[in-house]
């Protein structure tokens, strides 16, 4: 009989063992999954790096993708921490770039100083709402978050789909119905030849690890995220601190939203986000809940996402191959976490067992 | 005799890490018969029936079931032996009927036949007299309803021993006595049944046969007509054994114009459902241990709440120091400077966070105010240096065996991680020390540590509320006890005189102490 | 509008909330046996481009069932074994398992964008028959594919399953409870397991009904977000399968509401519906949260998630 048994204690050695171990694994089995369609492996690994670092430009490409990945697995990381099963990025996104899109569009005459920082914040607010929203569901009524969560990310794409269908459609265009595009006010600038979401996004980084790691507001998050009858132990305000941390965890994903309305698309539209909504949730429980790791696992996924974008010009390869091997990556990965707390035994089973004891016992 | 064994159980072995649990235990139970199990908390009843009954695997020694040799891996094996256990808390599920819960993963046949199924289960509950609803929904019973939906659970599934772990402890006196009418009658039908138990007097009202348990031994077996009461308390609290505990000298008397340190009035909690505290009122002197003892579930946890502001209390008082300190939260306890410590009884639950560091655990409670005082409230930082040279002064101050403070808790071993827990609240300087089972799983060493160190403390003049569950600690340790039964305070005791007979009589609840 | 209009629509209806039925009822298994499975858009997907695929070239309906539903079972394997047998996250593998899958059903379906079924996909249904000629049930009920008359035989089976079977009851123990049914003898992990697998085939049958029914053609992510409303589905019955059958076929009728409303106005007794179609899309997901609310408000055992929803079981040795 095979089953696990808990190791004692853990080691951050063995984790990370384990994760360099399986993502090899994993890269061996897509590398046979793709031999099997037909491509030569070693030739599409290639690709996709050069494809994503090989040369300025695509690593810039690669790095527009990164920003809204690693914005949004931060505000999963935020909720994930005190045990809030946030599975709305997506929505949060979307709430944060309508929040900021609704200011570029009825104030287009703005100067970009005081546009783009009211952007920023009504994106946060925005975004904030969206995932409090089920916090406080949850807070009052005891009402199941992640059900909750998953909901909220259809109803505002839904919304945003009737603005740009409906009363926000730029009149002037015919054809496919879109908003108006931003003014250039509304745009972020670029900074060193990339729109300065990167600054933006790394600058949030930077608070989110402080406020995490070096704030008493982010002690009492960990303290709550660990246990929460220790918080209440301690005296703290559990449901003041669930509001706050999920309203700062949708906000991130919101600012998300408003960098890639305003500096990619340059205008709001219910298709934008690619899915990386959930992509973030993915990364967020891959980085472990850690601000520092989240920014390099959304760096590898943006590296694939990209290559694979590459590949699809250069090999002809479907985009959707970005998805294959993302996807069993993730799941060698997932299925070799049991193996950091646990291990195999195998044991005699239960009629050897009782064959040696009828033996033992006359 | 011997020939009507139907049960036995012999020289069974189970260790929990260092802790030796059932240390060559034999038992033996007959058909027609309620034997009963007796034991302090902690002298291994239900690790003995957990092994019975499939939960646990024994390292050492065999279990037969007339006269064949068994093993079981799992309940499922030890009930199509006959043997069932019903559990202090019903294992039921809330959501479904009493007949589905019954019938779950019994049935042979595809389509559940709920006409024949409900005449079986009628059956069976009308030979017991026992009464049923087979449609109501588990969530809609009452605590004995569930019980009895357990038992005839167990008798659907053919089971002829049924183990019962301290049936009565969450049941009503008149359910009590509906169970134990239902006992006999199973006695009369031939079944054989434990009852596992710490109530003298139940031992007394319906049992043929009596087993007592000290330490992971068995030490007596009697039919219950050849022992009485005061045999069998002595046997199951033993003979003062020496802990090799220093009780230190008793405080001073205290002046008659100062108020005692913690003094509690009648204070009254609970829900809906029933009091967790009935007018329990109690006095803790500066300069002292006082003792707790009490059968677990009594309202020591409930107490310990009260007090550190964790629990509603409904009426009466709890000062400190003379100050009113009831319904005061432990935020407001810390702006106000109520200095209260707190060692709770479940430390990975309840006062740890075990994914935390020793540094960020030991700043738990005072990271607002700051740690030393000179960084007030309203700051946004913690200070971290100030955090981690609290956790090196508190690991090498209670000489604590870990890799240093950014360790996680959790990695820590358990006499480890109480130390960190103890050393927090000492180190806060409190009046008032409250400890609830300190002790619990540590070994003898980490034991002796911890005594010191609540002796050092009360040489300084803090007053420890000291939860506890074996009386011989208790009494080495204490210089008062006060005893706990459902959940009132009935007695409190000057521990140097009392007799560990006189403070296992009133655990167990009946009157007049023996004499020794 | 006409009676006949109604009948036409009331059949629309029900074709469109056939998918969401089927996927429905196969989370209802998945989550009774304790496992919320995140990939059912995925699992949907990858059916529908099995089920296309496999009509394509044998313009067999059968067969294309048969491999639609086969194609979602291996899908809910890969989750299994992750899951049950390895514990890992529920949610976060769900996730994965839509991104993998709608990875390969779109690779997969890249050539066959332009590609048409066969004449064994034309007939629909048994028109003609006695049933059809019921006035307005007979249409909507009875002149339809035999996807819809097997989606509702299957929510009838599943609801008989889980109420009336022994099976059927150690199943709902297993998602409530599941170490009282491992006490009860109950063997858990192949519960799961073949739950969690019967809810995949159905997810992917509901897939094929979409691409082999419903639109007839491969199209690139052709669930378009049907597997979220399915899951909505399950929530807005409270895991009850007779309750998913109208609340499918109200999700259906919006949805076809939706498209009628793109294509033209639609006018009832002379007054044109001014309802954006995307408020009708949004419809499903606001009653799925408000019915949520209601639920847990109303906290009536019967209605709440299975206990154990989410949840991990594994029995530690001792």
């Amino acid at each position: 009989m095979i089953s696990f048994q808990k190791r004692a204690g853990t080691s951050k050695g063995r984790a990370w063992t384990r994760q360099f171990i399986s993502i090899i694994v994993a890269l061996l089995t897509c590398a046979a999954v793709i031999a099997l369609l037909g491509y030569n492996p070693l030739e599409v690994y290639r690709q996709i790096f050069a494809g994503s670092l090989g040369s300025l430009y695509s690593f810039k490409e690669m790095i527009l993708t990164m920003i809204p990945l690693s914005l949004l697995s931060l505000g999963v990381i935020f909720c994930l921490r005190i045990q809030f099963v946030n599975i709305g990025a997506e929505g949060q996104f979307y709430a944060g770039a309508l929040a900021a899109s609704y200011l570029a569009l009825r104030h287009p005459d703005m100067s970009a100083a005081g546009l783009l920082p009211l952007m920023f914040a009504a994106s946060i607010a925005g975004g904030g709402l969206w995932c409090a929203i089920p916090a406080l569901l949850k807070l009052k009524l005891d009402v199941n978050e992640t059900l909750v969560t998953l909901m909220m990310n259809y109803i505002i794409i839904k919304i945003i789909a009737w603005l740009q269908f409906g009363p926000w459609k730029d009149p002037t265009i015919k054809g496919y119905p879109v908003m108006p595009a931003f003014s250039d006010s509304a745009i972020l600038p670029s900074v060193l030849g990339i729109h300065s979401g990167w600054v933006i996004a790394l600058a949030l980084f930077a608070a989110a690890v402080i406020v995490l790691g070096r704030t008493r507001f982010g002690y009492q998050l960990a303290v709550m995220g660990s246990s929460p009858q220790t918080a209440r132990y301690a005296g703290f305000k559990t449901g003041l601190l669930l509001m706050a941390a999920t309203a700062i965890g949708g906000g991130f994903c919101g600012v998300a939203g408003f960098i890639q309305a305003s500096a990619i698309e340059n205008s709001l539209t219910y298709q934008m986000s690619n899915g990386w909504g959930f992509t973030a949730i993915a990364v967020a429980w891959l980085a472990g809940l850690r601000p520092a790791q989240a920014l390099l696992v959304s760096a590898l996924f943006a590296i694939l996402l990209q290559g694979c974008a590459y590949i699809q010009i250069s090999l002809g390869i479907p985009f959707f191959m970005s998805n294959i091997i993302q996807g069993i990556i993730l799941f060698f990965v997932l299925g070799s976490d049991v193996f950091t707390n646990y291990r195999l035994v195998i044991r005699r089973t239960k009629d050897t067992q009782n064959a040696l004891s009828e033996r033992g016992g006359k | 005799m011997d020939e009507l064994a139907y049960v036995e159980l012999k020289g069974i072995v189970k260790t929990f890490g260092a802790l030796r649990a059932n240390d060559g235990v034999d038992f033996r139970v007959n058909r027609g018969e309620i034997h009963a199990l007796l034991g302090e908390n902690g002298s291994g009843k239900t690790t003995l029936m957990n092994i019975l009954t499939g939960l646990y695997r024994q390292d050492a020694g065999d279990v037969f079931v007339d006269g064949r040799r068994v093993f079981f891996r799992t309940p499922k094996d030890a009930i199509d032996s006959g043997i069932g256990m019903i559990h202090q808390h019903a294992n039921l599920v809330d959501a479904l009927s009493v007949e589905e819960n019954i019938a779950a993963g019994t049935e042979r046949t595809f389509w559940i036949d709920k006409k024949k199924l409900r005449v079986r289960i009628s059956e069976i509950a009308e030979s017991y007299r026992m009464l049923a609803r087979p449609a109501a929904k588990i969530y809609s019973l009452s605590v004995g309803e569930k019980q009895a939906v357990e038992i005839l659970k167990a008798f659907y599934r053919g089971v002829t021993t049924l183990v019962l772990d301290e049936p009565t402890s969450v049941l009503t006196p008149s359910e009590a006595d509906a169970l134990f009418l239902n006992l006999r009658r199973m006695r009369e039908c031939g079944h054989a049944i434990v009852l596992i138990t710490h109530k003298l007097n139940e031992v007394f009202d319906i049992s043929d046969r009596v087993t007592v348990l000290r330490k992971g031994n068995s030490i007596f077996t009697s039919p219950i007509g050849a022992t009485n009461r005061t045999e069998l308390t002595e046997k199951m609290v033993g003979r003062a054994i020496s802990l090799n505990i220093p009780r230190t000298a008793a405080p001073p008397a205290r002046e008659t114009s100062r108020p005692p340190l913690l003094d509690i009035c009648e204070i009254v909690a609970g829900d809906g459902r029933g009091r967790f505290l009935d007018r329990v009122s109690l006095q803790v002197e500066s300069g002292e241990i006082h003792g707790i003892a009490g059968v677990a579930g009594s309202g020591q946890r409930e107490l310990c709440d009260a007090i550190a502001g964790l629990t509603l209390v409904t009426s009466g008082s709890v000062r400190l120091n003379g100050r009113d300190i009831r319904g005061m939260g432990p935020g407001r306890q810390r702006a106000y400077g109520v200095k209260i410590g707190y060692v709770p009884e479940d430390r990975m639950e309840m006062g740890l966070a075990g994914d935390m560091s020793i540094s960020g655990n030991v700043m738990l409670r005072d990271f607002l105010t700051g740690l030393t005082g000179s960084n007030g409230p309203g700051k946004i930082f913690f200070n971290a240096d100030e955090a981690d040279a609290l956790a090196d002064r508190i690991i090498k101050k209670y000489d604590i065996s870990a890799p240093g403070p950014a360790e996680p808790v959790k990695n820590l071993s358990g006499g480890n991680i109480q130390k960190v827990l103890l050393g927090r609240e000492i180190e806060r300087r409190p009046d008032l020390l409250i400890t609830a089972y300190p002790v619990r799983g540590l070994d003898i060493g980490a034991s002796t540590y911890i005594f010191e160190l609540l002796n050092r403390e009360k040489e300084n003049g803090v007053g420890i509320l000291f939860i506890g569950e074996d009386l011989d600690i208790l009494l080495g340790l204490c210089d008062r006890v006060s005893v706990m039964r459902s959940h009132k305070l009935v007695a409190t005791l000057d521990a140097r005189t009392a007799a560990k007979t006189e403070i296992g009589a009133l655990m167990a609840g009946h009157s007049g102490a023996p004499a020794l | 509008m006409t009676l006949l209009d109604i009948a036409l629509f009331g059949q629309t209806a029900v074709l469109m909330g056939t998918p969401l039925l089927l996927a429905a009822l196969g989370e209802i298994l998945t989550e009774k046996a304790g496992h919320m499975n995140l990939g059912v858009e995925g699992m949907m997907l990858a059916g529908a481009a099995a089920g296309f695929i496999a009509g394509f070239y044998t313009n067999s309906p059968a067969l294309a069932f048969a491999a639609a539903g086969a194609a979602g079972a291996a899908g809910a394997l890969i989750y299994a074994v992750l899951t049950v047998s390895l514990r890992a996250n529920q949610i976060v593998t769900g996730f994965v398992l839509t991104i993998f899958l709608s990875g390969v059903a779109n690779f997969v379906g890249s050539d066959l964008g332009n590609s048409t079924l066969g004449d064994g996909f034309t007939s629909v249904g048994d028109g003609g028959s006695f049933f059809s000629s019921i006035p307005f049930f007979g249409p909507v009920l009875f002149e339809q594919s035999r996807y819809v008359h097997f989606s509702l035989i299957m929510a009838a089976a599943v609801w008989i399953y889980l109420n009336k079977t022994s099976p059927g009851l150690s199943l709902r123990m297993v998602g409530e409870n599941p170490s009282s049914a491992d006490a009860a003898g109950i063997p858990v992990t192949f519960y799961k397991y073949s739950h969690i697998l019967a809810g995949g085939f159905l997810c992917g049958a509901g897939g094929a009904c979409l691409t082999l029914v419903i639109v007839k053609r491969w199209q690139e992510s052709a669930t378009a977000g049907m597997g979220w409303i399915a899951i909505a589905l399950v929530i807005f019955a409270a895991w009850g399968p007779l309750k998913a059958v109208f609340g499918a076929y109200l999700f259906g009728a919006l949805r076809g509401l939706s498209f009628k409303i793109q294509n033209a106005p639609i006018s009832i007794g002379g007054r044109s519906l001014s309802v954006p179609a995307q408020i009708l899309d949004l419809l499903p997901y606001i009653m799925t949260v408000v019915a949520l609310i209601l639920i847990t408000l109303g906290k009536k055992r019967e209605n709440q998630p299975p206990r154990s929803l989410g949840k991990p079981y594994f029995r530690e040795e001792r």
